[in-house]
């Protein structure tokens, strides 16, 4: 990208990195010590879990796999977050986009060039527009977006339960679980590397970084977002439109979640299942805040993500630890994200400012 | 020997001096005057004395005792009271619920607040101000509220009182009755550090002054009857000889550039806050609105640029309605707006300068294309900018929120002027700005006039009004209570206006002019 805006001071830049890298050591070193405790050795807990997630090229494609939906819902929440709009809602965009992609993917016969794009624009159109709903009630009701998009991951997450157990229930496979059908195959996203499971959705996941990176840092769009998220009134002053914007990035941010559960289906579960994508949506908002919102952040922090998820197995299986660890560990690296001023290695040397009525120094 | 004595502090924050080798000596039961420009160090070196820093170095001698404070609670426990520009009450608790906030001297878990009201009204009585107890805050003036925080600080036993800008928001009559206050108050022994940027407050009250400049002593205790012009002060603060007068020939207005009709606004607490204002500004006039701070200021300019709609009335600009559009079209019909507040309406702290200049063109070219930012354009016309209008800082991509305050504002006046704008709308445009960038910024605003803008002013600073003003209107509880060519416009006057006090010649001549 050419006469691009340094977006980062080196002081800044120092910071973006120093605390996520904090935070993930202490989490690690706070898991070690659980781990000890409870009478597992630490090491070779921690070994599985590398060797299971980087040690081999398959595994490499695990993680890879793994990263791709929850960099898609970090983009979810990270967009609306730069509009100054919470979106809890990931959770339940993810099971409209995949619905969408279900119904595009068992319905619709095209050839796989034309199938692909068309089922994921579907999935991404699906997540965008139930995106909006929260948006549209925040404009025209003052409906706080924090409760109304935790409530909506609800109402999709049952709808999509009760398509499944009934409209779209796979009648001919003969099971008699709640389960869609399964993808045609024109409809599934190729695999990118022979030996690994790697599918076509990193290329969506970095195509959607991309854009994202781009949208916000130029374009004049992007930029009215980023304006009116850090500071709404100067944005009015401006004449930016709050509104629009709100909706405009709960659309995009319902379409990148949207696109994330239609990754996860048509690259890897390929039927929809009850609760098959349950905690992609929380994920990504870890995922988001250990990026700081930032794309490379993003694509980092979900490359962690993917690697706990992948390496999990492996780390049970040599050391005995059990995988729902990986839980505690991802928790344990938010609390040290939010609470980061444990690490502010300037609060050494300065007292931080107790008086801001005065900018004067 | 002096009561108060800072001796050589600094103070430095990472690698910024904030305060360098620093000394004040303040004589018991003396008005001392601390002056300097924004960024001089005044504030930092009297956080240190209150407690709210810690001083890299330096010492703190009070009443011949060394004194090492931590915080504000150790301060106030030392006698020294401190009265911030803004002022720290709750509005919704009385008089007397203010006064006892953290105050600990009373038993520990009995308030007894009928006690400490007779307290109160006796220390107010001494001094002549009568403030009930049982009073919400809310319904107090500005200026008793700034009353009641000194009664504050005496109730504590402050014996040492750092006043800081305390003049800003008061209307002339209340600044007169401050003073009052203040020379009672060191006639009964107190001490008083009066930080200001005014320097006839200076000459008028303050018995010695101690200048500093960039962090350093530039004079040290003056006194104030050896002092003989505000240009001797002025050149001191700033360093070098500075002008106070802002010239400016006769206006030759042209055409009507904005007219305001009979508007009125009513918020949602159903309080009324412009009954009916009308008046018009023409190309290449300076109209002023004198007025003290929350008598209808925000509503109007508010209702100007589009972003709340007047209840009723109407709003044209060239002869264009725009009453209640949005704000992106009335910009775009050339209006220009520095606003009151540029941290909540001008700015983003958080984006760079860069990001903050194009806040108003970022949809035009050259500066985007087909919706996308052409920021090799944006950072070379923006460089040029910050030149033209002497912003300092290390270039376009620093934060806006490092800037210094000043040169904040001189982004957000070069931003906003820049546009060749009909009309720019001005509020409060050098609130807490030093000498040298006031005296900038209104040779800037005449300069716009000359070229043909029309212009319309709102600042509480009387004398800014009145000097820069072709047209001094007065605003008082959202009504115009006077319109006053300029040579009419005398302080007297126009300070009993703006307290809603109106004789019977002004009043005859508000009929005559107001169309």
């Amino acid at each position: 990208m050419k006469g691009r805006q340094p977006q980062l001071q080196s002081g800044r830049l120092f910071d973006k990195v120093y605390f996520p890298a904090m935070s993930i050591c202490a989490s690690f070193l706070i898991a070690g010590i659980v781990f000890a405790l409870l009478g597992f050795d630490p090491v070779t807990a921690f070994g599985g879990l590398l060797s299971g997630s980087l040690g081999s090229l398959s595994a490499w494609g695990e993680t890879l796999n793994k990263a791709v939906p929850v960099a898609l819902t970090g983009l979810s929440y990270a967009i609306a977050q730069r509009c100054g709009v919470v979106n809890l809602g990931a959770e339940g965009q993810v099971y409209i986009g995949a619905l969408c992609a279900v119904l595009a993917g068992t319905e619709l016969e095209m050839p796989a060039p034309l199938h692909i794009p068309v089922t994921l624009l579907a999935a991404f159109l699906g997540g965008a527009l139930f995106g909006t709903l929260p948006a549209v009630m925040k404009n025209r009701f003052g409906a706080s977006e924090l409760i109304t998009t935790i409530m909506f991951n609800y109402v999709a997450l049952y709808f999509v339960h009760y398509m499944i157990a009934g409209p779209i229930k796979d009648l001919d496979s003969g099971s008699n679980f709640a389960q869609s059908k399964q993808m045609l195959e024109s409809a599934q996203l190729p695999r990118l590397l022979a030996g690994t499971r790697l599918h076509a959705g990193l290329i969506v996941a970095a195509a959607a970084l991309v854009f994202y990176q781009f949208f916000l840092f130029h374009t004049t769009r992007g930029y009215e977002m980023r304006v009116i998220g850090l500071n709404r009134t100067t944005g009015e002053c401006a004449g930016m439109n709050p509104r629009t914007n709100t909706l405009l990035s709960m659309f995009l941010a319902g379409g990148f979640a949207g696109l994330g559960g239609a990754c996860e289906l048509m690259g890897v579960q390929l039927r929809i299942m009850e609760n098959a994508f349950n905690g992609f949506g929380f994920d990504g908002v870890a995922v988001a805040l250990l990026g700081g919102n930032a794309a490379g952040g993003i694509a980092l922090s979900s490359l962690l993500f993917g690697a706990l998820k992948s390496g999990a197995t492996k780390m049970q299986m040599r050391s005995g630890v059990p995988t729902a660890t990986i839980y505690m560990l991802q928790g344990l690296i938010i609390l040290f994200v939010v609470g980061k001023r444990l690490f502010d290695y300037r609060r050494l040397h300065k007292k931080p400012r107790r008086h801001p009525a005065k900018e004067d120094v | 020997m002096a009561y108060l004595e800072l001796k050589h502090v600094t103070k430095r924050f990472g690698t910024v001096v904030a305060n360098d080798d620093v000394s004040l000596c303040v004589e018991r039961g003396q008005i001392h005057a601390l002056l300097g420009e924004n960024g001089a160090g005044k504030s930092t070196l009297m956080n240190i004395l209150y407690g709210l820093y810690a001083p890299t170095e330096g010492e703190v001698w009070l009443d011949g005792q060394r004194l090492d404070i931590r915080d504000p609670k150790q301060a106030i426990a030392a006698g020294i009271g401190m009265v911030h520009q803004h002022f720290m009450l709750i509005p919704a608790l009385t008089v007397i619920e203010n006064v006892m906030l953290g105050y600990k001297e009373i038993s520990r878990f009995r308030l007894n607040l009928h006690q400490a009201a007779q307290r109160f009204t006796a220390l107010a009585e001494k001094f002549n101000m009568p403030i009930s107890p049982w009073e919400k805050v809310e319904d107090l003036t500005i200026g008793q509220q700034q009353r009641l925080e000194i009664l504050k600080a005496l109730f504590r036993n402050s014996k040492l009182l750092i006043l800081d800008e305390p003049t800003a928001v008061l209307t002339p009559q209340e600044t007169a009755t401050l003073f009052e206050l203040l020379r009672q108050l060191t006639a009964d022994g107190l001490t008083i550090i009066f930080i200001t940027h005014k320097l006839g407050e200076v000459m008028d009250i303050c018995d010695q002054c101690t200048v500093l400049r960039q962090g350093r002593v530039a004079a040290a205790n003056l006194a104030i009857s050896d002092i003989h012009s505000h240009e001797e002060l002025a050149a001191l603060m700033v360093g070098r000889s500075i002008d106070l007068v802002t010239h400016k020939t006769e206006a030759r207005p042209g055409k009507p550039v904005l007219e305001v009709r009979d508007l009125r606004y009513t918020d949602q607490e159903n309080v009324s806050r412009l009954n009916g204002l009308s008046f018009q500004v023409r190309a290449g006039e300076i109209v002023g609105v004198a007025g003290v701070d929350g008598n209808g200021q925000s509503e109007l300019v508010r209702c100007i640029t589009g972003l709340l709609k007047p209840e009723s009335g109407a709003v044209a600009l060239e002869g264009v309605d725009v009453t209640g559009r949005r704000p992106k079209e009335i910009l775009e019909h050339g209006v220009a707006h520095i606003p009151e507040d540029r941290y909540k309406m001008a700015m983003v702290k958080e984006l760079s300068i860069n990001e903050n200049l194009i806040l108003m063109s970022y949809d035009k070219e050259p500066y985007s294309k087909h919706g996308i930012l052409q920021w090799k354009e944006i950072t070379r016309l923006n460089e040029a900018l910050c030149q033209k209008y002497e912003v300092k800082t290390p270039g376009v991509h620093e934060l806006a929120g490092r800037l210094s305050g000043g040169n904040q504002q001189k982004f957000v006046v070069g931003r906003e002027l820049d546009r060749a704008a009909k009309l720019i709308i001005a509020v409060y445009p050098d609130r807490g700005l030093d000498i040298g960038t006031t005296k900038y910024i209104q040779s800037r605003l005449v300069e716009e006039r000359d070229r043909g803008a029309a212009v319309l002013l709102l600042s509480t600073e009387l004398d800014e009004i009145l000097e820069l003003s072709d047209t001094v209107l007065v605003l008082y509880q959202g009504r115009i209570m006077a319109r006053l060519p300029q040579k009419d416009a005398k302080r007297e006057t126009v300070g009993l206006l703006m307290a809603g006090v109106q004789d019977d010649e002004t009043a005859g001549k508000e009929g005559e002019t107001i169309c």
